[in-house]
């Protein structure tokens, strides 16, 4: 373990400042479209937290994975890792990339085919200038730790494990650059429930034992729920509300939030579902609408939101919602009037 | 049920040839589902949910594909059916929906060609009275503007709007039975839902039959009358809806119920979790094949198939030590 911590406990891990991507969609006669995959997101990890990240297909909770592992590069905003700005003389990419690991939705074809379990946990530290003594060593280790018994594993191919090995092989190469923090992307939502609990509780005692801070996206909100201390819920390229996972399950302020929670199926045949919450599927972010992006679908929308974007407003202890309806004086029948603010805790 | 059931499948296997290999997806399902019942499969990857729904059907290739067992749809004989009697069987009988429209759908016909094709095939009527009708048929899955839609090929709909296309398709003929496989997995959580309430009011205003197979216990809970759970090819354990939720007898049942407590799983409890993962379908064990993972098998587990036993009178379970497990 070289440096860790470096700006102190208080200091987020991450601070992502106007993240913004968009893609030019290929193809077409005449006007060339955008799609606005991430749209200025301004967010923290804190350290040895779990951040959830939920929304639907076209919310970019992928683009923001991949951005924040600098796989893509943003059109504009700022990544700062521990005090450091990513990609600056204080912290080279090629530096941020050693404390930043990601595990991806799909195991097998995240893996090389051609490399044995221990050559592909192996790999990542002799790239990063770990003998390969070592670093063999070290991804035995590794797979151990992952519940992956090393003389049986360490000389198998990526074809020979279930699943559910084989995702365990990817976090313990996520892990082998001994990174501060994990992206999970979707890393359980190909699994099968019997694996994905195996899994969960990997991914929670290795936090544990490591001090790791993950980001968690995922489509599924019992799993976010499960490991998240707070939540971010993303609609169409924006963030519409952050909050902690409690305070976010119990009261939650964007009515698109709500409508999440209210989707989920009940597991009580006495108690169904009678009417869904939203009709619909979500806009594409190629033209999303303007003001607020969720008016279309909004069962309190009124004409304001359709020319007024809302800004991010606290509501509570760490609780952001970014809707007319909590941001005082915005003009909505139901906004608290001008000059009224949380008077709470501050972020 | 003194009533003919609409489904009744008897010791159903399917083996596939695949290389030099068997997979033994289907090992002897027994099932009846009554007019008007939806009865969920649900299982994990491998389980022999779907090869059952499909089987159901006779879609799989006949050639690498060798089915064993009695398979009744509607008082008919599956197994004996000519190649021209399984025609008319499909679509006015039996309709299935699958998980990705966009693969089910043709994506050179607009919906409505697709439709009115349908309905022309079973019931000679002219194109006009066709168009009618699919129009019809998109009204009762709620598309909105269906006469726009009508003429809109698959690619132009979103998700949620193909998926209910696909209902509309499947339900143009009038069927009894719904085949229904995995129809929510690939969609959104606030589409989703909208999908298990229209399927749930379509099948109350049509009496359908509907076997609705997948791997989400909770969508399963949104819809079903009854569940049976699937693991390693067989029938596990099959009860109502109420009466598994609140009295599971199998291990595994107990395991998947445990991935989704009622009240939402709890931070910094610990998942109930059991060791290894779905059975190898070209090497099943010899006895249970859920034994190697489960955590009171014993020495006759490991080398005799349980038994099919009742609970209750509608509770089946299939294990050797159903009784005498720990609560």
């Amino acid at each position: 373990m070289t440096q860790r911590d470096i700006g102190g406990p208080a200091q987020p891990l991450l601070r992502v400042e106007k993240l913004l991507k968009h893609f030019p969609t290929k193809g077409g006669l005449g006007k060339r479209r955008v799609v606005r995959a991430v749209d200025g997101i301004d967010f923290v990890v804190r350290k040895g937290e779990t951040l959830g990240v939920v929304g639907e297909s076209g919310c970019g909770k992928s683009t923001t994975a991949r951005l924040l592992m600098q796989l893509i590069q943003q059109d504009s905003g700022e990544l700062v890792f521990d005090a450091m700005a990513v990609g600056g003389h204080q912290l080279p990419l090629r530096e941020y990339r050693r404390q930043v690991q990601m595990v991806f939705q799909d195991s097998y074809s995240s893996l090389n085919p051609r490399l044995t379990m221990e050559q592909a946990v192996a790999f990542g530290p002799s790239v990063h200038g770990v003998s390969q003594r070592e670093a063999l060593q070290r991804a035995r280790d590794l797979l151990g730790r992952v519940g992956l018994e090393p003389t049986r594993f360490a000389g198998r191919y990526a074809h020979e494990l279930s699943g559910g090995q084989r995702q365990r092989v990817n976090i313990a190469r996520a892990l082998a650059v001994e990174p501060r923090l994990v992206i999970l992307d979707e890393a359980v939502s190909a699994l099968d429930k019997s694996v994905e609990a195996q899994v969960l509780n990997l991914l929670l005692d290795l936090k544990a034992s490591l001090q790791l801070t993950y980001v968690f996206i995922s489509h599924d909100l019992h799993v976010v729920r499960y490991l998240s201390d707070r939540i971010m819920v993303m609609y169409l390229g924006e963030i519409v509300e952050v909050g902690p996972t409690q305070a976010l399950f119990s009261a939650a302020q964007h009515p698109y939030t709500q409508a999440l929670l209210t989707s989920m199926p009940s597991m009580d045949p006495g108690n169904r579902t009678r009417v869904s919450p939203l009709s619909g599927d979500p806009p594409s972010p190629i033209d999303p609408p303007p003001g607020c992006r969720f008016h279309t679908r909004c069962p309190h929308a009124e004409a304001v939101c359709a020319q007024a974007a809302p800004q991010l407003t606290t509501t509570g202890d760490h609780h952001y919602a970014a809707c007319l309806m909590v941001q005082p004086g915005a003009g909505h029948s139901q906004s608290p009037p001008a000059g009224l603010i949380y008077t709470g805790a501050s972020a | 049920m003194s009533e003919q059931p609409m489904v009744a499948v008897q010791d159903l296997k399917v083996r596939f040839k695949r290389g030099g290999q068997t997979l033994a997806a289907v090992n002897g399902v027994n099932l009846s589902v009554a007019r008007g019942e939806v009865l969920a499969l649900i299982g994990e990857s491998g389980s022999g949910k779907s090869v059952t729904l499909r089987a159901l059907m006779r879609l799989h290739a006949e050639r690498s594909t060798r089915i064993e067992g009695r398979i009744e749809i509607a008082g008919q004989n599956l197994m004996a059916l000519s190649r021209r009697q399984l025609q008319a069987l499909r679509g006015p009988v039996a309709a299935m929906i699958f998980q990705e429209p966009l693969l089910a759908l043709d994506p050179v016909y607009t919906i409505g060609q697709q439709i009115i094709e349908t309905l022309r095939r079973h019931r000679p009527m002219p194109r006009a009275a066709a168009r009618e009708a699919a129009l019809e048929a998109l009204r009762s899955v709620r598309i909105p503007s269906p006469e726009q839609r009508l003429d809109a090929y698959p690619h132009e709909m979103s998700g949620g709007m193909r998926q209910r296309a696909m209902i509309a398709l499947a339900l143009a003929c009038q069927p009894k039975l719904l085949l229904a496989d995995e129809p929510t997995t690939a969609l959104d959580a606030t589409v989703q839902i909208q999908i298990l309430i229209l399927l749930r009011e379509l099948q109350q205003a049509l009496g359908l039959s509907i076997i609705f197979v997948t791997h989400d216990i909770a969508a399963a809970v949104e819809v079903a009358d009854r569940i049976a759970v699937m693991y390693g090819g067989r029938i596990v354990e099959q009860a109502p809806l109420a009466e598994l939720l609140n009295n599971p007898q199998h291990p595994y049942t107990r395991v998947l119920l445990g991935t989704r407590p009622k009240d939402g799983l709890r931070k910094g409890e610990r998942l109930v979790s059991i060791p290894g993962a779905p059975p190898d379908l070209a090497n099943l064990p010899a006895g249970c094949a859920f034994a190697p993972r489960c955590p009171q098998a014993s020495d006759l587990c490991r080398s005799e198939v349980p038994a099919i036993e009742a609970v209750l009178a509608d509770h089946s379970v299939c294990c050797h030590h159903w009784n005498r497990l720990p609560i």
